[in-house]
C-alpha cells in the first residue's frame, strides 16, 4: 500500500558560515573555552514546523503557499531527501521527484543516453528504459538530434527531453514541483496531456504549483503551507479559496 | 474526499519503520545502493567515457602520464639509489599504478558529496551510490593502467607463480576499504569544508612516505637506516601498496600484511558504519 505518513516532523537547516564550516576553528574552539564557545554557535532556520500529514493511495494533493512557505522543503521531506531533523516522516513506495527538469543530465553525452540515466534515477531499468525509448523520441519530436551531446540542444528542446522521459515513468509517489514551462505553447498541450496520463498512472501525488489551472486539473484535495507550517487543509476549492482570500485580503490592505 | 486526513491515524501497517539514526538505516543505505548498481554503473562508465569523447586516447593519456613519471622517476632513483633498473622500474611502476587507486579514493572521496551536491538535494538516493561510483571509476582507471603493467611484463619479466592469483582477492580487499576511506572522508569534508584541500596535502606527502620510488627492503639492508626506516611499518598505505605489489611482481607474500589490512578494513568499517548511523542523513542538509 503507497502512502507517506509525517508525525510531527520538523526541518531544520544549520546555516553554516566560514567558521562553523571550518575543522580548525571547531577544533580550536573546543581548546579555546568561553571566548569561542559563542562563535560555535550554528545558526538554524526552522523550515518546517511540527508536520503532521498523511497522504494515501488515491490521493491528489495539491501544495500551495507563497514563495519560502516550505513547499519544495516538504516535497524533500516527503520524497525522502531529507530526513526529518525531529519527528518521523514514513514514505512507502518509489517516490518519483521531479522539482528541477535539468538534475541528472549530462551535458556531454547523447540525448539518447541522458534518457536512460534520467530514468535509472527516477528508478526505473535498463530494461524498462529501453523499452519506453521510442514512445520518448517519438513524444520530444527531436529526431536525430537525440543522437547529438545535450549540449547542442537549445533550453526548450533540452525541457522537451526531460518531460519525455519524466512523463514516461510508472511511478508510485509522485511528487511534482513547477517550473514546468519554458516550451511553446503547442508542446505544452501535448505535454498536459502526457501529464495527466502520468498523474493518472501514479499511485500517490502530491503537486506544488501557482498556477490554479493546472492544480483544478490534476489534483483534489490542498494543502496550505504559511512559514513552515501547515495552515490549512481540506478539499482543493476550500483550500484555494482561502489562499486566495488571504492573498486579496493581504495585497489590499 | 479520499484520504489526505491529518496524521494520527494510526491505520499503517507497524512494520516498517522510517530511516533514522541508527545501524540499520546504514546498513540499508549501502544495501539499497549496491541494488542500484545499473545506475552507478552506468555513471562510472560515463565518466569514463567522457574522457574518450574529448580525445581520441582518453584515459590512456592519464595512463601515458603516468607511464612516463614512473619511468622517469625510476631512472632517477636507481640512478641515486644505485638499484637495477630492471629491478626499481617494475617497483615504481606496480607502485604508482596501487597508488593510483589509492589517492584517487581519498582525494575524490573528499569531494563525493560536495560535487554531487545537484543530485542529493534532488533526488532521493542512498548516500552510498556516489561512493560506489567513485570507487567503480577508480578501479576502471586502475584496469587501464594495467595496459603499462603488460607492457612492463614484457620488457622485465618476472617471476609469476600461480600463488600470485591472491591479487585478485587482494584487489577486492583493496575495494573494501577504498569504499569505507571514500564514505568516511566524504561525509566529513561535506560538513567541514576546509578538509578538502588538507586531504590533497596529506595525500602528496604520503606519496613519499610509501616506499613507492623507494625501496624499504633495501633501507633495511642497510644499517645506517634500518632502525628508522622501521617506521614505514605504521604507515597503513605501506601494506595496501605491498598487499598488490608484491603478487603483481611474484615477490614472496606475507600473511601478516593480509591481517593487517583485513584489520584496517575491519576498524575503518566500524568506525565508518558509527559515523554513518550519526550522520548519514545530515549529507543532504549539509551539501
Amino acid at each position: 500500500m503507497v502512502s507517506i505518513d509525517v508525525r510531527d516532523a520538523s526541518v531544520d537547516f544549520p546555516i553554516f558560515d566560514a567558521k562553523s564550516r571550518s575543522l580548525k576553528h571547531t577544533v580550536l574552539g573546543v581548546v579555546g573555552g568561553n571566548v569561542a564557545a559563542n562563535e560555535r554557535k550554528v545558526v538554524v532556520i526552522e523550515a518546517l514546523h511540527n508536520i503532521n500529514l498523511h497522504v494515501s493511495e488515491g490521493d491528489r494533493l495539491a501544495l500551495v503557499g507563497h514563495n519560502g512557505a516550505g513547499k519544495s522543503t516538504l516535497l524533500r521531506l516527503l520524497s525522502g531527501i531529507y530526513e526529518p531533523t525531529s519527528g518521523q516522516a514514513l514514505v512507502n513506495g518509489r517516490v518519483a521527484p521531479v522539482f528541477d527538469l535539468g538534475v541528472g543530465m549530462d551535458p556531454e553525452i547523447s540525448g539518447l543516453e541522458n534518457i536512460l540515466v534520467r530514468g535509472l534515477f527516477l528508478g526505473m531499468s535498463r530494461k524498462q528504459m529501453e523499452a519506453r525509448v521510442d514512445d520518448i523520441a517519438e513524444f520530444t519530436e527531436l529526431g536525430n538530434f537525440l543522437h547529438m551531446p545535450l549540449r547542442t540542444y537549445s533550453t526548450g528542446m533540452r525541457v522537451r527531453l526531460a518531460l519525455g522521459v519524466v512523463t514516461s515513468i510508472d511511478p508510485e509517489i509522485l511528487l511534482l514541483d513547477e517550473g514546468i514551462g519554458a516550451v511553446d505553447a503547442a508542446f505544452l498541450e501535448r505535454a498536459k496531456g502526457r501529464l495527466k496520463d502520468l498523474v493518472d498512472r501514479a499511485g500517490l501525488l502530491v503537486f506544488a504549483s501557482h498556477s490554479n489551472d493546472l492544480l483544478k486539473q490534476l489534483c483534489t484535495s490542498a494543502l496550505w503551507m504559511e512559514h513552515g507550517s501547515i495552515k490549512q487543509q481540506g478539499p482543493l476549492e476550500e483550500v484555494l479559496d482561502a489562499y486566495k482570500g488571504r492573498e486579496r485580503a493581504a495585497s489590499g490592505g | 474526499m479520499p484520504g489526505s486526513t491529518a496524521a494520527g491515524a494510526a491505520n499503517t501497517p507497524a512494520a516498517p519503520r522510517p530511516p533514522g539514526r541508527d545501524f540499520r538505516s546504514a546498513f540499508a543505505d549501502l544495501r539499497r545502493g549496491w541494488e542500484q548498481r545499473e545506475l552507478w554503473l552506468q555513471l562510472g562508465w560515463q565518466d569514463i567515457r567522457q574522457r574518450y569523447r574529448r580525445s581520441v586516447l582518453g584515459p590512456i593519456w592519464i595512463t601515458i602520464s603516468m607511464a612516463v613519471t614512473a619511468i622517469a622517476l625510476g631512472i632517477l632513483y636507481s640512478g641515486l639509489f644505485g638499484i637495477e633498473l630492471a629491478e626499481l622500474l617494475p617497483h615504481v611502476l606496480v607502485g604508482m599504478i596501487v597508488w593510483g587507486f589509492i589517492s584517487g579514493c581519498i582525494a575524490e572521496g573528499s569531494e563525493v558529496f560536495v560535487s554531487n551536491s545537484g543530485l542529493i538535494t534532488h533526488l532521493p538516493a542512498p548516500i552510498s551510490i556516489h561512493v560506489y561510483r567513485l570507487v567503480w571509476r577508480q578501479t576502471l582507471f586502475f584496469a587501464h593502467n594495467l595496459i603499462v603493467y603488460a607492457v612492463m611484463l614484457i620488457v622485465f619479466p618476472q617471476p609469476l607463480r600461480w600463488t600470485d592469483l591472491s591479487v585478485f582477492p587482494a584487489m577486492a580487499l583493496l575495494i573494501a576499504n577504498g569504499i569505507w576511506v571514500a564514505l568516511l572522508i566524504g561525509i566529513v569534508s561535506t560538513r567541514f569544508r576546509d578538509l578538502p584541500p588538507v586531504t590533497q596535502s596529506i595525500v602528496q606527502l604520503l606519496f613519499f612516505l610509501t616506499p613507492i620510488v623507494w625501496m624499504y627492503d633495501v633501507l633495511l639492508e642497510n644499517p645506517a637506516v634500518a632502525e628508522r626506516a622501521r617506521w614505514v611499518e605504521i604507515n597503513p598505505l605501506f601494506h595496501f601498496v605491498e598487499l598488490i605489489r608484491r603478487p603483481m611482481l611474484g615477490q614472496d607474500q606475507q600473511w601478516r600484511t593480509w591481517f593487517i589490512v583485513i584489520g584496517i578494513a575491519v576498524v575503518g568499517w566500524a568506525l565508518t558504519l558509527l559515523v554513518m548511523r550519526r550522520y548519514r542523513g545530515r549529507v543532504a542538509y549539509w551539501v
